[in-house]
């Protein structure tokens, strides 16, 4: 009776083998600055900048601000974070490299949605502890873990938007493709300023971006959303996160 | 795994063609790689070498043909647990530590080697906390080294493994292979250094625009080819040399004379005739890299 003991043997083994894979990846893109510091400083500057000094003691605006620039932070670490490293890697022969080892399956990919969903984790506790020193926002428990919740788990739709570039991407292009793609969706879909504020025509064209969809989320979460059911929210998310890794993953396949 | 006699080859091409599009790469190669053995597999630029690497690695899929890794079809788990990588470009993450990414690598395999013994055995001494950006390029191969063979593979493709070493390193390196070797492993080499075959092939396999041209040990490759090597202190032109019948090639370095001749016994005569200071003489059998230009030469002419 053999046949049990390597299949038993082998169980931690290849757990400790995706554990290692994931705390390379954060590591990695803990040590690289250009990396670290938009993703993680950006978000909480531009948060104390309009959530906190240019609103005045506005509790509702801090609020509102605190919902929507978690969503942009968390968007940052999923799409840098996936895009830039993918286009990276591809071009760079490490994905080959690594396909030619015995990585277990999805093990990169695991990790870099373990590391983007800490790095989310983080930006989300940054701006939470901004949000009650600074920003005067008191919340009931369950909201505080609501936002928690929707910055994490928000990571899907937008890892899968980065990975889908960076498998057409280049090293270089890479960043500055995404970031033409963050910066205006983040901005037209009402993350930097609620959309009230922005021109009627550009703010009814604001469902058309994803990161809309997931700061209705997170909006829903304080009492501030424009009232659309979560369903229709969770379905776009949905349906955006299967089509960036089903099309990423043809184009992956396909590069050699 | 062990049920597999010595004789039977741990690795094999049979058959296998691959094109890219319109473009064959490779055309009915047959090679086998034997545990205990280093076979170098030598030809030109784009004349293959990189697609069969990929083709046993499991990086690309054959059109037509067999490939097998120790049974196992290459890119299954089983294969590439007993496979070990140093690819042309690898392309690591500049912000890990050598130390991180063997771990990482060496995760991946059931029984690995010790990251003591990984460290020694390619040279990398007290780098274990160094970052992979910081390192020079040839420590950057020896890592790439160690992580070739950090999970005690049997098979072991190096493709153009001293790329950007020192004399010393390379030694140290194919000293390395030799250890390797001796314990069983079987080693698919490609290189440009066609000393470093010289050094570490047991077998020697030339390709040309994907088809095998040759194949044997090293010394019937040298033996595919009668030309020799004469060297001379002459103040000879090597434009009239060059003219001389029989004479292959002819080149001056200072003030010697270098001629490939074919056969050698008129050329010398001749020299001997043309010049009567020449001096220093020394003829010899021709080396692999001859072997290797008169192999591929003529197919190179026709195009």
């Amino acid at each position: 009776m053999s046949m049990p003991a390597p299949h038993h043997a082998a169980l931690p083994r290849r757990h400790r083998a995706y554990l290692i894979e994931a705390q390379c990846e954060f590591l990695r893109m803990l040590r690289e600055p250009a990396f670290c510091i938009p993703v993680l400083i950006f978000p909480a500057m531009f948060y104390l900048l309009f959530g906190v000094l240019l609103n005045h003691g506005n509790a509702a605006a801090a609020q509102y601000l605190l919902a929507t620039y978690g969503v942009f932070g968390m968007m940052g670490a999923a799409m840098f974070g996936f895009g830039v490293t993918i286009a990276t890697d591809r071009e760079r022969g490490y994905l080959r490299l690594r396909r030619a080892l015995p990585t277990p399956t999805g093990a990169p990919l695991l990790a870099k949605m373990a590391m983007a969903m800490l790095f989310a984790a983080l930006i989300s506790l940054l701006l939470a502890a901004l949000a009650a020193a600074f920003g005067g926002v008191r919340l009931p428990a369950a909201q505080w873990a609501g936002l928690f919740a929707v910055n994490v788990g928000g990571v899907l739709p937008f890892a899968a938007i980065g990975l889908y570039a960076g498998s057409l991407l280049g090293a270089n292009s890479a960043p500055v493709v995404l970031n033409a793609l963050y910066l205006p969706m983040a901005f037209l879909s009402g993350l930097w300023l609620p959309l009230s504020m922005l021109p009627d025509w550009l703010a009814g064209l604001a469902p058309v971006w994803p990161a809309y969809h997931l700061s209705q989320l997170a909006l829903k979460v304080v009492g501030h959303d424009a009232g659309a059911p979560l369903w229709q929210h969770l379905a776009v998310l949905a349906l955006v996160a299967a089509a960036g890794f089903v099309l990423a993953r043809r184009r992956l396949e396909a590069a050699e | 795994m062990d049920s597999i006699p010595a004789t039977a080859p741990l690795a094999r091409l049979h058959g296998a063609s691959r094109a890219y599009g319109a473009i064959p790469a490779l055309q009915d190669l047959d090679l086998s790689l034997q545990a205990g053995q280093v076979t170098a597999l030598l030809g030109a630029n784009g004349a293959g070498k990189s697609t069969a690497v990929g083709l046993l690695l499991g990086l690309l899929a054959a059109d037509s043909g067999e490939v097998s890794v120790l049974g196992q079809p290459p890119g299954s788990l089983a294969a590439r647990q007993a496979t070990g990588a140093m690819l042309q470009s690898a392309g690591i993450p500049e912000r890990l530590e050598v130390g991180e990414l063997l771990a990482l690598v060496r995760s991946g395999y059931p029984h690995p080697r010790s990251i003591a013994d990984c460290m020694e055995m390619a040279g990398l001494q007290g780098l274990l906390r160094r970052r992979y950006g910081r390192l020079s390029g040839g420590q950057q191969r020896r890592v790439q080294f160690a992580l070739a063979i950090c999970g005690q593979p049997r098979l072991l493709c190096l493709d153009e493994p001293t790329t950007g070493l020192d004399i010393e390193a390379r030694q140290a390196l194919w000293e390395a292979v030799r250890g390797l070797v001796a314990e069983g492993c079987a080693v698919l080499l490609t290189t440009h250094y066609l000393e470093e075959a010289e050094a570490l092939a047991h077998r020697v396999a030339v390709i040309d625009r994907g088809r095998l041209l040759a194949e044997g040990s090293v010394d019937e490759i040298r033996a595919r080819v009668s030309a020799q090597r004469i060297r001379c202190v002459s103040s000879l032109p090597t434009a009239l040399v060059a003219g001389w019948p029989g004479v292959r090639e002819a080149s001056r370095d200072g003030d010697r004379l270098h001629i490939v001749a074919e056969p050698a016994e008129p050329v010398l005569r001749r020299l001997l005739e043309a010049d009567a200071g020449v001096h220093a003489m020394e003829i010899g059998r021709a080396g692999l890299a001859d072997a290797f230009l008169a192999l591929t030469r003529p197919a190179t002419e026709a195009a």
